[in-house]
């Protein structure tokens, strides 16, 4: 019903069996940390892998959503339900607006546009009084779902993120498969063709970036949530060059490869911390062994050599 | 005393002035960006990280050699320089017929292994770098006190830029160049040696940005992080300019420097974000940038 | 229960890890240190891993394994990221068996793991962070704040200079959290001992270079003083700035906070004059000198600050507490831990005799220092001469306005 091909519902079939044995294994809370990130990657490969616009300004939809959906809960104890909600209705708008603007260049000039408008969001966090500056917002209860779950296990907590990963997942790659992914992908071929068609390029771009931004609103109000807290980082610049390099990683325009990317991203965030100074020169080289030799990154070079598309 | 804008007038020259001088710094390395993007194609990341290198070349030269301030203007830019020419053939030629994407994204990892390198042998604080005693003290304006070494910085810079644009704007050298980048197969019929000559191209970008690194070294203090700190801003003066235009991002360089200034002014906290205020403005009605050829 | 089912889970899932902490069965428990810090970015040298190595130093100094006891360090670079090190942390308590989280500066990030910590019931040592929210509003039965803190940054560098004259000021501040507290708890200090201050310049953070516009402004303020509320290397440029356009002839330069280590990147020609308060000094006394020669070749780029030793001394204290109390009682409680090392009298060859009180604010002497001129320095790492020292008990923050919970009246 998903439009998944053979191969790939077998390889849907192992990432749920991972996400479900991993926790007994690994540790749930950098588990939780690689879901989001996931989710924020896949949420991006939408932009980049079937509409061809690079934007790098999504840490203003990550952050922002993060912010009000950590908000929401400290202030009002809304549902955590809610609270996640909010943050992807925070993303989506702030989508609507700055897509609206940026939609109308395309290519590098994408990419410039949406870093300079995330900046300005930067700044707007920076200064606002409810993000509390550099320190964010702290101490975030995790709260309820649905009014009688407890988060506050990081087990049940688990289960949560991952269900909403795996929602998300979903929801992209049926967004991908239908009539309307159809129209992106030819916009992404062949945009004059495509208006010569008759199909409306720009709105169908900005409705895919709005679509993009509220799933990332969603994985940073998420990722606020199982960390407590909400801060500039996630709305900081690096944060946008992140994802596109996660993204990368793990292979543009695959269906598992932005998930794959975060994976490898976040464990050696995690594991080389350890390592200090080291960590920023095993990132770079890996990215530029990654453009040289495998461009199409990990899970489009595995697709690639077992002649599949993943 | 004159009043502008509630603001004295002699502060608000003396920081018209002050933003000039920083304009110099965004003009000489969007110079080499915009150099590098018109005639490989590229979109220089590592940047940031080569004016670092020059600043650093020039702390080595002196603290390992004994080579002081004025040799190493024209040494560190020329070693730099050569380690460039060795990015380009080694790594950075193999990318020419990709999208600018997979250019950015090489050059940001190189510029994440340079830089870490550099931290793992010095630190982060920072070195110490003198002002040549030449250029110690300052002139007074009568609106402001001018240490001389700005003065210089603006002076350097100004001839740097100029003769860049002549070389590739004036000259038979230049006129190649500019052909090679509109039809390179043409030009090699001809019997020019284009991908050599692409080669130092980079090299020499690369040399502009290590220039303004040793020009930097005595004002800011040499540390790995210096080069991270400008590069977004220098990449919003190349957008704004118009990418690949050599005059536009010269005049934006210096002119982002005084609007930056006056900003800091009226709303210091804003200092950081207003160009990005301009880059949207300009995208939006210019998108070819300033001085962009219209596509 | 919440605390206790979660425990019981995180044992149980260390159990069923593959990761090998059957060691932490034995029967002398492993205590483990978790030193968190910056260790590729802007505050690299003024903690990084010479702050590890203070710490080991600690375990070399009490010997150990003389004692029978088991101690290890562990180290990560929190890259100034408040999520990182939050999941760094939780990592460390859940499944790594840490039981002492230790160093963590910038201020946003030590105020971040602050409630993790005390969730879990770990002992907390500060040493790197500079907020004095951390003993105030946001104290936490769990927390010791080892090496200093804003408000005492002010009171030793702002008081001295406002008694020396210097009665007007102006602030260079750097946009976020801590910046602007230094800069209202150095303002605080000034009104109060008389002084005013005639404006500031709030510049954006991360990325400022130049500082030229501000000092300009700063001069043109007619103000006496410019007060620098900043840190690392914006410190370091805005004071070379300074020299450069001669502000230092006309107004007095007061660096609210600066390490020796920021002095070693600026070149004694620029920095001569200064004033700066650190707690600790290599070359104070005998004592200082000894700890330095120990640890000197194990660091002999990056000789150690105030955090540095700061480090050393808690976890020296830390190991006192907990030989005396014994290291299993020391694994399971970590308020109880702590209120042991509030009980016993602090010493040690850095900070001398020091006490800690029941916010959690370690009473550690303030030196304000002058920085030598090039002439006077007579070898390597040999910066300071001392101007004043305050003793802990009247520089820092009086208990009951700090507004910490802990501390009913």
């Amino acid at each position: 019903m998903f439009g998944f091909s053979r191969p790939q519902t077998i390889a849907f079939l192992a990432m749920l069996a991972l996400i479900i044995v991993c926790p007994y294994v690994l540790y749930p809370v950098f588990l939780m940390r690689v879901l989001c990130a996931a989710l924020f990657a896949c949420a991006f490969n939408l932009m980049i892998g079937y509409v061809g616009l690079l934007s790098f300004g999504h840490a203003a939809f990550f952050g922002m959503g993060g912010y009000v959906a950590a908000w929401t809960m400290k202030t009002w104890h809304v549902d955590a339900s809610i609270a996640i909600i909010l943050g992807g209705l925070t993303g989506g708008l702030l989508g609507l607006c700055l897509g609206f603007l940026a939609i109308r260049r395309s290519g590098i000039y994408f990419a410039m546009i949406t870093l300079a408008l995330a900046q300005m969001v930067y700044f707007f966090c920076l200064e606002a009084p409810f993000t509390g500056g550099e320190d964010g917002i702290q101490q975030v209860p995790r709260g309820w779902l649905f009014g009688f779950i407890d988060l506050s296990n990081d087990m049940t907590m688990y289960w949560v993120v991952a269900a909403v990963f795996v929602g998300g997942f979903l929801t992209i790659h049926r967004i991908i498969h239908s009539p309307f992914g159809q129209v992106l992908k030819g916009i992404r071929e062949n945009e004059p063709r495509a208006t010569s068609l008759g199909y409306r390029t720009d709105d169908y771009k900005l409705i895919a970036f709005v679509l993009s931004t509220a799933l990332t609103g969603i994985a940073g109000g998420t990722k606020a949530l199982v960390f407590g807290i909400a801060t500039l980082t996630d709305v900081h610049s690096s944060t946008s060059g992140e994802i596109v390099l996660t993204t990368l990683l793990g292979g543009l325009g695959t269906v598992f490869g932005p998930a794959l990317g975060a994976v490898v991203m976040t464990s050696m965030e995690n594991y080389l911390a350890q390592f200090g100074a080291w960590v920023t020169v095993t990132q770079g080289a890996i990215f530029m062994i990654c453009v040289l030799a495998f461009r199409r990154g990990i899970i489009g070079e595995i697709g690639h050599f077992l002649k599949l598309r993943l | 005393m004159i009043m502008i804008f509630g603001i004295p007038g002699p502060l608000l020259f003396g920081q018209l002035l002050l933003g000039l001088i920083n304009g110099a710094f965004y003009a000489m390395l969007s110079l080499g960006l915009a150099v590098i993007f018109g005639m490989l194609n590229i979109i220089n990341f590592a940047h940031g990280a080569l004016f670092m290198m020059g600043a650093f070349v020039s702390w080595m030269l002196l603290n390992y050699i004994g080579i002081g301030y004025f040799p190493s203007l024209i040494l560190a830019p020329i070693l730099v320089g050569i380690f460039g020419i060795f990015l380009e053939r080694t790594i950075i030629s193999r990318l020419y017929k990709l999208d600018h994407l997979y250019g950015l994204l090489l050059t940001f990892g190189l510029s994440l292994v340079i830089e870490g390198l550099f931290r793992n042998g010095y630190g982060s604080s920072g070195m110490p770098y003198r002002i040549p005693a030449m250029l110690q003290g300052a002139t007074d304006l009568g609106f402001m006190f001018m240490p001389n070494y700005r003065g210089w910085v603006v002076l350097a810079a100004a001839v740097v830029c100029l003769a860049t644009w002549a070389i590739i704007e004036k000259t038979s050298l230049g006129a190649t160049l500019r052909a090679a980048t509109e039809n390179a197969p043409l030009v090699q019929a001809f019997g020019v040696n284009v991908p050599r000559l692409i080669t130092l191209t980079y090299g020499g970008g690369v040399a502009l940005a290590a220039f303004a690194g040793v020009l930097a070294a005595p004002i800011y203090s040499v540390n790995p992080n210096m080069g991270s700190n400008f590069i977004n801003t220098v990449f919003a003066v190349v957008v704004i300019g118009g990418m690949g235009s050599i005059l536009g991002s010269i005049v934006t360089g210096f002119g982002l420097g005084v609007i930056e200034g006056l900003t800091k002014v009226f709303y210091p906290q804003a200092s950081a974000t207003v160009v990005f205020v301009v880059m949207v403005i300009v995208l939006l009605t210019r998108p070819r940038g300033l001085f962009g050829k219209a596509a | 229960m919440t605390i206790s089912r979660r425990t019981l889970l995180a044992s149980a899932t260390a159990s069923a890890s593959v990761l090998p902490l059957a060691r932490a069965r034995a029967q002398t428990p492993t205590l483990k240190i978790g030193v968190l810090n910056d260790q590729s970015g802007p505050y690299t040298n003024t903690g990084g891993l010479t702050s590890v190595i203070c710490a080991k130093q600690a375990l070399e100094d009490f010997g150990v394994s003389a004692k029978g006891m088991n101690v290890e360090i562990v180290a990560a670079d929190h890259q100034n990221k408040p999520d990182l090190a939050i999941s760094i942390v939780r990592q460390w308590f859940d499944r790594d068996g840490v039981d002492v989280l230790l160093d963590v500066p910038t201020s946003s990030v030590a105020l971040a793991v602050q409630s993790v910590v005390r969730e879990k019931n770990k002992v907390y040592l500060n040493s790197g962070a500079a907020s004095s929210a951390l003993t105030g509003e946001q104290c936490s039965p769990n927390f010791i704040h080892w090496t200093y803190d804003t408000y005492m940054l002010a009171k030793s560098t702002g008081g001295a200079m406002v008694k020396a004259g210097g009665d007007s000021w102006y602030f260079l501040t750097a946009d976020y959290a801590f910046g602007k507290q230094l800069q209202s708890d150095t303002t605080d200090l000034v009104k109060a001992a008389g002084g005013s201050v005639k404006g500031a310049s709030l510049y954006p953070f991360p990325g400022t270079t130049d500082f030229s516009s501000f000092l300009v402004q700063a001069q043109s303020s007619g103000a006496k003083v410019i007060g620098l509320a900043n840190a690392g290397g914006d410190t370091v440029n805005s004071i070379k700035q300074i020299n450069e356009f001669g502000i230092n002839k006309s107004m007095k330069v007061a660096a609210l906070l600066m390490f020796i280590t920021d002095v070693h990147a600026l070149g004694l020609d620029v920095a001569a004059g200064l004033n700066l308060t650190e707690s600790f000094y290599w070359d104070l006394n005998d004592r200082t000198r000894a700890f330095t020669d120990r640890v000197r070749a194990k660091t002999p780029k990056n000789w150690p600050n105030m955090v540095h030793a700061g480090c050393y001394s808690a976890t020296l204290h830390y190991l006192k507490a907990a030989h005396d109390m014994g290291a299993a009682e020391a694994k399971k409680d970590g308020v109880a831990t702590v209120n042991r090392m509030k009980a016993m009298p602090v010493e040690d060859d850095c900070f001398g005799k020091t006490r800690i009180r029941e916010d959690g604010r370690n009473l550690t002497p303030a030196f304000l220092f002058e920085v030598k001129k090039p002439s006077e320095s007579k070898g390597p790492w040999d910066y300071f001469k001392p101007v004043i020292a305050t003793a802990g008990e009247d520089v820092y923050r009086p208990l009951a306005s700090g507004r910490c919970p802990l501390i009913k009246a």
